[in-house]
């Protein structure tokens, strides 16, 4: 193709000079309207060419795993919601899921579905951030300011579920602190009404757009088994041509009763990364409206939580009016729980891949161990890889469209 | 589901909570995970996470890998102990070179010095620390505030 042919004659010249090159050091340093989130790159260039880059991160390392090794389950909820922080109910919604699996804890289905709203509202939140950034560095901001609207009105809805818009801590153990409300529900319905539309005209500026084609057709191309030997998961392995899904491959969460296709590309470059986030996104709008299909068809319109006293708080009316509930709150807030010992490795598809959390319980209050597998801390290790030999321009839009957000990088 | 087509016979096999726990002597690590990755009825090919562990009791070190076999659609836990005076283990980024990182991380949290890492530096905290934090023994929180009262909390 014209353009390949293009890049190898520039590239040509790098490798046979014969002078000895004098070569700069860009510091694409922690704070950079490019970069985001705060991650640092210093990188060796030949003009404008990256020859290598040394990558440093840990700026927003908040000792995650060591917090929680003193705190107790529901407590560590608020931390798993700045992992990810774009998508914060996605590792809420895991980090339940997790501790259910080590109580022993059966959630209804109705709060399986409630969660896979939920979940695929945060996956749609944070493609959209990923994507409209992705315009952003190549220059088209328009698209960026469209679709934040609807990321606005996403806010709206978690504030309607659980009260907060960015770090959700969101949901309980076992389900969730109420039910959702009618007003929740209007926003949902109004949010799967104009979305779409909206989704289309974005689409529309970008995906055919013979610009952003040039500039992100073979920028950052990674072949498949690199990309599984780099740890790759989620939409950056799926853009290589490999379907690996954690809702299709472990089910969790009643995931197989719902019916929607895994995206691949071909390339793993980021126009591949690109649309794959895209499809994805109708996927989950498609996965939305099945759960709301299946709640319209249930009678029971009020289970939000699994009734397993023991570790499941009860609800407040009857805290206050019922003594076996109020035991029950007691020994649950105070930690007097038998919580069985045991090790349990539990992982869901988050926005970037496979977020796993294995948590190792000694039979007592807090944790002994909690260690997150982040997706985004394993798969930037290749992003020397990727750039090197490429000019700048496309190591912004390379970085972009791998979606490195800085929270999951360093928890 | 478990193979039992186990050539070595350096570890130990027990069957816990959710996936096969296989314990393996320290220096065979990487030799255990390459067959495990190689042999074609078995084909873990993927490296699903690394972590570091501190069993205070015993005081001793651990690592826990977790593999996970595409093609089989199988998961698998291999964990290895040290001893905390001569925490050294060999490196498997020959192997996965996700693992590059993983076993920086778990060298800055607990001091796990990885034989034939390309780089062994610490990677999320400082430079120019000296401890490792996630080993029991260093503190949460600041030793030295009088106003915190923590003993209906049992923090």
């Amino acid at each position: 193709m014209a353009q390949g042919q293009q890049t190898d004659y520039w590239k040509r010249d790098i490798i046979s000079h014969e002078e000895p090159k004098e070569y700069n050091i860009l510091n694409v340093g922690p704070t950079h309207p490019a970069t985001h989130g705060v991650f640092q790159n210093v990188m060796l260039m030949d003009g404008e060419f990256i020859v290598s880059t040394e990558q440093t991160i840990g700026y927003i390392h908040r000792a995650f795993e060591k917090i929680a090794e003193r705190r107790p389950f529901y407590q560590i909820t608020p931390l798993t919601d700045r992992l990810n922080y774009c998508s914060a109910p996605l590792n809420n919604m895991g980090w339940h899921m997790t501790v259910e699996k080590l109580l022993g804890i059966e959630t209804p289905k109705r709060v399986d579905y409630l969660r896979i709203i939920i979940m695929e509202l945060a996956r749609i939140a944070d493609h959209l951030i990923c994507n409209s950034v992705i315009g952003v560095d190549s220059g088209a901001l328009t698209g960026f300011t469209y679709l934040f609207q609807d990321r606005e009105y996403i806010y709206e809805i978690y504030e309607e579920i659980c009260g907060s818009r960015l770090t959700t801590n969101m949901g309980r153990i076992g389900g969730f602190e109420r039910n959702f409300s009618e007003k929740a529900w209007y926003k949902i319905h109004h949010f799967l009404k104009t979305y779409p539309k909206k989704l289309k005209e974005f689409e529309s500026l970008l995906s055919r757009n013979r610009i952003f084609m040039d500039r992100t057709i073979n920028v950052g191309p990674f072949s498949a088994d690199r990309a599984l030997a780099y740890g790759f998961t989620g939409p950056n392995l799926r853009a290589c041509g490999i379907d690996y899904d954690v809702r299709v491959m472990n089910p969790y969460c009643s995931y197989d009763e719902f019916d929607f296709t895994i995206p691949i590309g071909q390339n793993g470059d980021t126009y591949d990364r690109f649309m794959v986030r895209q499809e994805e996104m109708w996927q989950s709008l498609s996965i939305i409206e099945q759960a709301i299909a299946k709640l319209e068809k249930m009678e029971d319109k009020e289970t939000y939580f699994a009734k397993d006293p023991r570790f499941v708080l009860p609800p407040k009316e009857q805290v206050y009016n019922n003594m076996e509930a109020l035991i029950w709150h007691f020994k649950i807030v105070m930690g007097e729980t038998d919580i069985p010992a045991g090790e349990i490795y539990h992982s869901i598809e988050a926005a970037n891949g496979e977020l796993g959390f294995y948590l190792v319980s000694d039979g007592g209050r807090t944790p002994s161990r909690l260690h997150f597998r982040r997706p985004c801390f394993i798969y930037y290790q290749a992003y020397p890889e990727m750039v090197t030999g490429n000019m700048l321009s496309d190591a912004v839009l390379t970085m972009s469209s791998m979606n490195v957000i800085a929270g999951e990088l360093d928890a | 589901m478990l193979a039992s087509q186990f050539g070595n016979e350096i570890e130990e096999i027990k069957i816990s909570s959710d996936m096969p726990v296989i314990h393996v002597q320290k220096d065979r690590i990487p030799e255990v995970l390459l067959f495990l990755r190689d042999t074609p009825e078995l084909q873990y090919n993927f490296l699903t996470t690394l972590c570091g562990m501190h069993y205070p009791e015993t005081s001793r070190l651990g690592v826990v890998y977790h593999l996970h076999s595409f093609v089989n659609n199988h998961r698998i836990r291999i964990k290895t102990v040290l001893s905390i005076e001569h925490p050294f283990l060999p490196t498997i980024t020959t192997i996965w070179p996700s693992a590059n990182w993983m076993e920086r991380e778990t060298y800055d949290f607990y001091g796990i010095i990885f034989e034939g890492h390309p780089n062994l530096k610490r990677i999320l905290n400082v430079d120019e620390m000296t401890d490792f934090p996630l080993r029991k023994e260093f503190p949460l929180e600041d030793q030295t505030r009088e106003d915190k009262d923590d003993s209906m909390f049992g923090r």
